[in-house]
């Protein structure tokens, strides 16, 4: 199938591209990004007359609850989601059920995505079997099956001893470490950030050294094994700090933040909105500040939806007793986008944060418009203006704190390997 | 944010925390109770303005002064009472407790006397009832304790009538009490002069100063000139989590003896929520001494809790028949 898009403004982050020219596409891959090309003949033009051409999406970290809760959400449901949203690659983290500790998972994984055949979808394997911080995993084993990189996902490994051991097998396999930064006792008793808003609803807070303790304790490790790293949903201004040293420093440490933490604080919580139940959790406003600001200095290269998907009973109960998660694909593009209306960053930076930036991170050869590579790509109107209507997503988790924002640049087509995989009616 | 305690008309539709009433309103429930106190003396002590309604304490969380003196002021208005003490451990899932509540509700339920230990349940539940049913806050987690707040008050008031000229201190676990949290915003609102919080820093906020609290670590200091001493329940388990040490070192710190006692005004009220820990928060000597009005408290709970069901079931235009 031949395909043309014409007449977009075509951003590429990766050659820093923003000009306006046709992309032909055949095969599957681009094949030429020009005005005219002698000879082609497309069997189908999109007019993108209007609208902006970027690389397709790329998210770090997206929860689609399969294998292990396929009541809640599954591949299908979720990769659907994430074309809607103009993601076109994704990494699942280890901690369905089974875990991502044996081959057989990875490709039961990457079987059922390429059944949906919408966008590609990359594993994290665990760390640790089954998560539990005291055997290592076989690494190796996961690496030749696929998997992208490493993690213990949610569950932090206490034992420094067990975590050097694994840091330095990682390094063994050059496998990229992805952390999620929490010390387990600080935040036991918590279920949200520690400060006023947790004083004056009297629950429980998790304070900023949760996280700032554990960054401290992991880049010492980094630098003592040489594996490299990648924190995931960072909450704090200070753990930003700790990053942006150990980066000077020349330690291999990338960092992404989720969308919600970028225009979120603890103030959003309200009375009890069970919606705004996450973790790490919402922090200051001085936090998100310092957040936008780690993004523009680049310490923090990426934004990741951190798509937690979860049916409408896990949020009705008692804050604390309610399961913390934001239902996030279909709303990583327009919130980033904001991000540009609210003058915190340029596009360049906005559509970088979404595309080769987190392609960098992952090593793989996606997040930018090349000839000759895959055509994945996102199209999207900025002058579009639409409410959020979280009960209209198409992702099983409609538990979403943005219901009701106004946003603009909505998705009107994503293409994973040239074909049309969504299409905005 | 919206306060749903309120109808579009001001009044009092649920009772779930103190925060965000205004002064009038909290006036209005002391002058109503006062109306009230009088009653539990008669020879009859029961007046019928909410006969008729049926009134159920819900109670996820154990408790037998807060419950019993409910249970009394429905009763003297003339309501039908069901008390419901609910193993929380049953209702784990928050799906349970609505079911638990939608089966009550449609018994015909008019209102919920809610104490749970999640903080914010009374407000989830009040989010969740029909609009005929009203929800009072009988404690939730470590939130609100609203109608203790106001009995406090009531208390207050009858022993030194106005609040702005007031030093008020509260020792104790702060963090974790929602009477704390509920007395010092009925206080704020009063317009008290001076609010003291005294403990050792692992029971306060890490932010009192931002709410406009006075911090002392010593009763010496704390207790200087005050007119109102409040003391809080210490619970047990905070030796667990290290929190404190012991209750022995706790008492030596922050024990009120009659010698502390006498840091305060010499006519400085001591006051205590219950259930007391003898030897452990207060001496003997001084929650059975002659400052202390304690049990006066659980009178004025009667009283109080008569006012806010009264009130939050609309019954206001017969009280002048009382």
């Amino acid at each position: 199938m031949k395909l043309r898009i014409a007449n977009g403004r075509i951003i590429n982050p990766a050659s820093q591209m923003d000009s306006h020219h046709d992309i032909f596409i055949s095969d599957g891959k681009i094949i030429a990004i020009a005005d005219e090309l002698a000879d082609f003949v497309a069997d189908q033009t999109i007019d993108a007359s209007g609208q902006i051409v970027c690389p397709g999406l790329i998210d770090l970290c997206a929860r689609l609850r399969e294998p292990g809760q396929e009541h809640t959400a599954t591949i299908d449901s979720e990769t659907r989601a994430a074309v809607k949203g103009g993601i076109t690659s994704l990494c699942i983290p280890p901690d369905t059920a089974p875990v991502i500790d044996t081959p057989a998972v990875i490709e039961l994984i990457e079987d059922r995505a390429k059944k949906a055949g919408r966008a590609m979808v990359y594993t994290i394997g665990a760390l640790t079997q089954n998560l539990q911080g005291d055997l290592l995993s076989e690494m190796l084993a996961l690496k030749k099956a696929g998997c992208i990189g490493i993690s213990n996902g949610m569950r932090p490994i206490k034992n420094t001893l067990i975590l050097r051991r694994a840091m330095e097998y990682a390094a063994t396999l050059d496998l990229t470490l992805f952390i999620n930064a929490s010390d387990p006792w600080l935040q036991a008793q918590g279920c949200i950030h520690e400060g006023t808003v947790s004083t004056r609803l009297g629950l429980g807070g998790i304070p900023e050294a949760a996280e700032t303790i554990a960054i401290a304790r992991d880049l010492l490790l980094i630098e003592k094994t040489g594996v490299s790293a990648h924190f995931h949903n960072i909450s704090t201004g200070k753990g930003v700090d700790l990053i942006r040293d150990a980066q000077r420093k020349g330690l291999p440490v990338t960092a992404d933040v989720s969308p919600h933490h970028l225009h979120l604080s603890e103030h959003d919580i309200g009375n009890y909105d069970s919606l705004s139940h996450v973790l790490p959790p919402l922090r200051s406003t001085r936090d998100r500040e310092q957040l936008q600001q780690g993004l523009r200095d680049g310490v923090i290269s990426a934004i990741s939806s951190n798509h937690q998907p979860l049916d409408n009973d896990a949020k009705l109960g008692p804050f604390a007793e309610t399961i913390p998660g934001i239902s996030g694909l279909e709303t990583l593009l327009p919130l980033t986008m904001k991000l540009v209306d609210d003058e915190e960053l340029t596009l360049m930076q906005a559509i970088a944060s979404l595309t080769c930036q987190p392609a960098d991170i992952l090593g793989i050869d996606a997040g930018h418009l090349k000839v000759g590579s895959a055509a994945d790509l996102c199209i999207f109107d900025p002058n579009s203006h639409y409410e959020c209507k979280p009960n209209a997503f198409i992702s099983a988790g409609k538990n979403s704190p943005f219901a009701g924002w106004l946003f603009q640049n909505q998705v009107s087509h994503t293409i994973f390997n040239g074909k049309i995989v969504f299409r905005q009616e | 944010m919206t306060n749903n305690q309120l109808t579009a008309k001001g009044q009092l539709r649920h009772f779930l925390t103190i925060e965000g009433l205004k002064k009038p309103l909290l006036t209005e429930i002391m002058d109503r109770a006062e109306q009230f106190s009088g009653i539990s003396t008669r020879h009859v002590k029961k007046v019928p303005l909410l006969r008729g309604k049926t009134i159920v304490n819900l109670f996820f969380e154990n408790s037998t002064r807060t419950r019993t003196t409910f249970e009394l002021a429905a009763k003297r208005l003339s309501a039908d009472v069901m008390n419901l003490n609910i193993n929380t451990s049953a209702t784990s899932k928050g799906e349970s407790l609505l079911d638990t509540l939608h089966n009550l509700e449609s018994m015909h339920t008019d209102m919920f006397v809610v104490r749970h230990n999640q903080s914010g349940a009374a407000e989830f539940i009040a989010q969740h009832v029909a609009p005929h049913v009203s929800v009072i806050n009988a404690g939730d987690g470590c939130h609100a304790h609203p109608t203790q707040a106001m009995l406090d008050m009531f208390t207050i008031r009858r022993h030194k009538g106005h609040f702005p000229n007031l030093r008020v201190a509260i020792i104790g676990d702060i963090l974790h009490s929602r009477v704390a949290r509920s007395q010092i915003q009925a206080l704020s609102i009063l317009g008290v002069g001076e609010i003291r919080v005294i403990g050792p820093k692992t029971l306060l906020p890490s932010d009192c100063e931002t709410l406009g609290l006075h911090v002392y670590h010593d009763l010496e200091s704390g207790l200087k000139d005050v007119d109102v001493v409040i003391t809080l329940r210490l619970q047990l388990e905070r030796m667990q989590g290290a929190l404190l040490p012991s209750s022995r070192e706790y008492f030596d710190c922050f024990g009120l003896t009659e010698e502390k006692l006498s840091f305060a005004k010499p006519d400085a009220i001591v006051m205590h929520p219950g259930p007391i820990n003898r030897g452990v928060e207060i001496a003997s000597a001084v929650a059975d001494g002659p400052q202390s009005v304690i049990l006066e408290q659980v009178t004025h709970g009667i009283a109080v809790r008569m006012a806010v069901m009264s009130m939050a079931l609309g019954a206001q235009s017969e009280l002048n028949e009382i």
